[in-house]
C-alpha cells in the first residue's frame, strides 16, 4: 500500500506455548494518529518491542516506508526513524535533562544545532528550570516529559508512545494531549493508552486488541458503541 | 565533567602532573626517581582499567593480559629489532588488536557482564600458564628467548627514536612516562567531552535507551575495550622497560586484582580516582614490603574489604561528595 509509513504483515510472536501477537496487519498512513487499545496482557506492548526491534517476531514482516526491517538490529530502526517512549521510562538516571535531549538530537545534527535543539524541546516540554538536574530525582511524570522530550529531540518520522500519560495528574494529561496532537502535525503517531479520557482527547482511528490480536478497528465514536470491546473491557465472554 | 565540559579539576589535576613531571627529579634521588617512574607507568594502567569500567561500565577482570601483552610485545620486538621506537609502536598496536578481536566475540556476542568478567580473568589466566611453560631453547620469536617462569631479563631499554645508541637515563624516561600519564588523563578527558565519550557515558546508564535513540551500543563497547586495551600495553611496555624485565607475573591473579583495587579505592567514574588509588596502593606495597611485620596481602585485602564495606564510591567521589555538600548550601540560596 503506498502512502503508508508503517506496515506489518501477519506478525506474531510466540513465547513457548504463549503467542503474545497473533497475526497482526496494520497499517498506518502518513501523518496519521493512531491509538492502541486493549486490556492488560492484549499484546500492545510486545507490539511496540517488535516494532522496535527489541523482540524478533517469530513470523510476518515489519515495512517501514516499504523498507523490510523486519529483523533489524534495535538501532538500525531507530536509525531509520522510529522513536519510541517506552512503558516504564528508559531514562539514563544519571545524566542532565539536557544531556538526553543532547545525545537524541546530535546523533544526526552537528553541534551547535545540537543546542539549539535542546533549549527549543525544553521550553516545549517546559523543564527549562530543571534543564542541568539529573534525571533520577525527577517524580514519574516529569520523567515521561523528558522521555518524551528524548523521542522529540531525535526527530524520527515515526514515534510510537507506550501509556505517555500515565502517573500524570489531570492537568498534566491534558497538557500532554495537547503536546500529542502538535507533533502529530509533522509526525506519525502510534500512542497505546489505557486513560480513556485521554485518548478521547486525541483519538481519531483506534485499533483495538485483545489476546494478541486485532480486534477491531474504528473511529473512536464506533468504538465506545463497540458492544465487544466493551465486554472486553469489563472481561464477559460473548454470549453471557 | 558534566555534559562535556572541561571542568577546572581536570585542568588543576593536570597542572600538577606536568609541575610533578618538571620538578621531581630535581630534587628526588635516583632510587626515588625510579620508584617514582614504575608508579606512573602503572597509573596509566589503571587509568586504562578506570576508563573501561568506570565510563564504558565494562568490569574487565583481565585488564593485566593486554598490559602483560604489552610488556613482552616491547621485549621481543625491542631484541630482534634493536630499537626501541618500533617496539613501542607495537606494544601499543598488539593489545589494542587483541582486545578488539576478543571484544568482538563479547559484545557482538551479548555476553552478559558476568561471563564478561570470566572470560577476561580465564584470558589473562590462559597467558599466565602459557608464558609461565614457555621455558627452553625451542621457544623463542627469533631471536629472543621467552624464557618460561623466569622470564625476559636484560631487555634493551628506550632509546632515542632512530638512535639505538643513545639509550635515555632514568631522569629522561620519568620525564617519558609522565609525559605518556599526562596524554592519557588529558587524552581520555578530551575522548568523554566528545560525541563519542557522553555516549560511552550513556550506555553504562542505559543501553536500551541508546539503542532506541540509534546508537550501536556494540560498537562503541568494543571500541572503549579496544583503546583500553591499547593504553594497557603501553603501561606495560613502560614497565617492562623500567626493569629491562618481563616474566609471566604481568599476567598473575595478584596484578590483574591489583588494578581493580587501584580503581575502587581511588574511586570508580573519575580518571583521579585511579590514579589516586594506584599511587596510594603501590606506596604502601613498597612500605610494607620493608616490614616483616604483616603479610603485604593480607593488608591490602583487608583496605580492599574496608573499601567495599565503608567507602565504596572509593576516595576521589566521596572527598567530591563531602566539597559538594560543603559548598551545596550557597548555591542553593544563588539560585532561590
Amino acid at each position: 500500500m503506498s502512502g503508508a509509513v508503517l506496515q506489518t504483515v501477519g506478525l506474531s510472536i510466540r513465547f513457548g506455548g504463549v503467542e503474545a501477537v497473533r497475526g497482526v496487519d496494520f497499517t498506518l498512513a502518513e501523518r496519521e494518529l493512531r491509538c492502541l487499545i486493549g486490556p492488560n496482557g492484549a499484546g500492545k506492548s510486545t507490539l511496540f518491542k517488535l516494532l522496535t526491534g527489541q523482540l524478533k517476531p517469530t513470523a510476518g514482516r515489519i515495512l517501514f516506508r516499504g523498507h523490510d526491517i523486519t529483523g533489524h538490529h534495535t538501532h538500525a530502526i531507530a536509525r531509520r526513524g522510529i522513536g519510541i517512549k517506552t512503558q516504564v521510562p528508559s531514562l539514563f538516571d544519571g545524566l542532565t535533562v539536557r544531556e538526553h535531549l543532547w545525545l537524541s538530537a546530535r546523533r544526526t545534527n552537528p553541534a551547535g544545532r545540537t543546542r539549539a535543539i535542546a533549549d527549543e524541546i525544553l521550553e516545549r516540554i517546559g523543564l527549562t528550570a530543571l534543564a542541568d538536574g539529573a534525571v533520577g530525582q525527577l517524580s514519574h511524570g516529569l520523567r515521561q516529559w523528558v522521555e518524551l522530550g528524548t523521542v522529540l529531540a531525535g526527530n524520527p518520522e515515526l514515534i510510537l508512545l507506550d501509556e505517555p500519560a500515565a502517573g500524570m495528574t489531570h492537568d498534566e494529561v491534558a497538557r500532554t494531549a495537547e503536546l500529542v496532537r502538535e507533533i502529530n502535525r509533522t509526525h506519525a503517531l502510534i500512542v497505546v493508552e489505557h486513560d480513556m479520557q485521554f485518548v478521547k482527547m486525541i483519538a481519531r482511528t483506534v485499533t483495538v486488541m485483545h489476546q494478541g490480536a486485532v480486534l477491531v478497528e474504528d473511529t473512536m465514536d464506533q468504538i465506545m458503541k463497540n458492544a465487544t470491546v466493551r465486554d472486553v473491557y469489563l472481561g464477559k465472554h460473548g454470549g453471557s | 565533567m558534566i555534559g562535556g565540559r572541561w571542568s577546572p579539576g581536570i585542568v588543576l589535576t593536570t597542572v600538577a602532573m606536568v609541575g610533578i613531571a618538571l620538578g621531581v627529579p630535581q630534587v628526588v634521588d635516583q632510587f626515588g626517581l625510579l620508584q617514582l617512574t614504575v608508579f606512573a607507568a602503572m597509573c596509566i594502567l589503571a587509568l586504562s582499567l578506570g576508563f573501561v569500567w568506570g565510563y564504558g561500565g565494562i568490569l574487565c577482570f583481565g585488564q593485566s593480559a593486554f598490559f602483560g601483552l604489552g610488556g613482552y610485545t616491547y621485549a621481543v620486538t625491542a631484541i630482534n629489532v634493536g630499537e626501541s621506537t618500533l617496539a613501542t609502536i607495537l606494544a601499543v598496536v598488539v593489545p589494542a588488536v587483541f582486545a578488539a578481536l576478543l571484544g568482538y566475540f563479547m559484545f557482538y556476542g551479548r555476553l552478559s557482564d558476568v561471563y564478561l568478567g570470566v572470560i577476561t580473568l580465564s584470558v589473562t589466566l590462559i597467558f599466565f600458564n602459557l608464558m609461565n611453560s614457555t621455558a627452553g631453547d625451542a621457544y623463542r620469536v627469533g631471536k629472543a628467548r621467552l624464557n618460561g617462569f623466569n622470564g625476559m631479563p636484560s631487555l634493551p631499554t628506550l632509546n632515542v627514536p632512530g638512535d639505538p645508541g643513545r639509550l635515555l637515563d632514568p631522569a629522561e624516561t620519568f620525564y617519558l612516562v609522565m609525559a605518556f600519564l599526562v596524554i592519557v588523563y588529558v587524552g581520555l578527558h578530551g575522548l568523554l567531552a566528545s560525541h563519542f565519550g557522553r555516549v560511552v557515558v550513556a550506555i553504562r546508564e542505559n543501553e536500551t535507551r541508546c539503542e532506541l535513540l540509534g546508537y550501536d551500543v556494540r560498537l562503541h563497547k568494543l571500541l572503549v575495550f579496544t583503546i583500553g586495551g591499547g593504553i594497557a600495553g603501553l603501561a606495560g611496555c613502560l614497565f617492562a622497560n623500567w626493569g629491562a624485565f618481563v616474566s609471566p607475573n604481568v599476567f598473575s591473579l595478584t596484578m590483574t586484582s591489583q588494578i581493580i583495587i587501584w580503581v575502587i579505592v581511588g574511586g570508580l567514574g573519575t580518571l583521579l580516582g585511579p590514579i589516586i588509588g594506584c599511587l596510594i596502593m603501590q606506596y604502601l606495597a613498597t612500605t610494607l614490603g620493608t616490614q616483616q611485620l604483616a603479610n603485604t596481602n593480607l593488608i591490602f585485602g583487608i583496605i580492599f574489604l574496608a573499601f567495599v564495606l565503608l567507602v565504596p564510591r572509593g576516595i576521589v567521589p566521596s572527598l567530591r561528595r563531602l566539597g559538594a555538600r560543603a559548598v551545596g548550601p550557597a548555591r542553593v540560596r544563588d539560585l532561590a
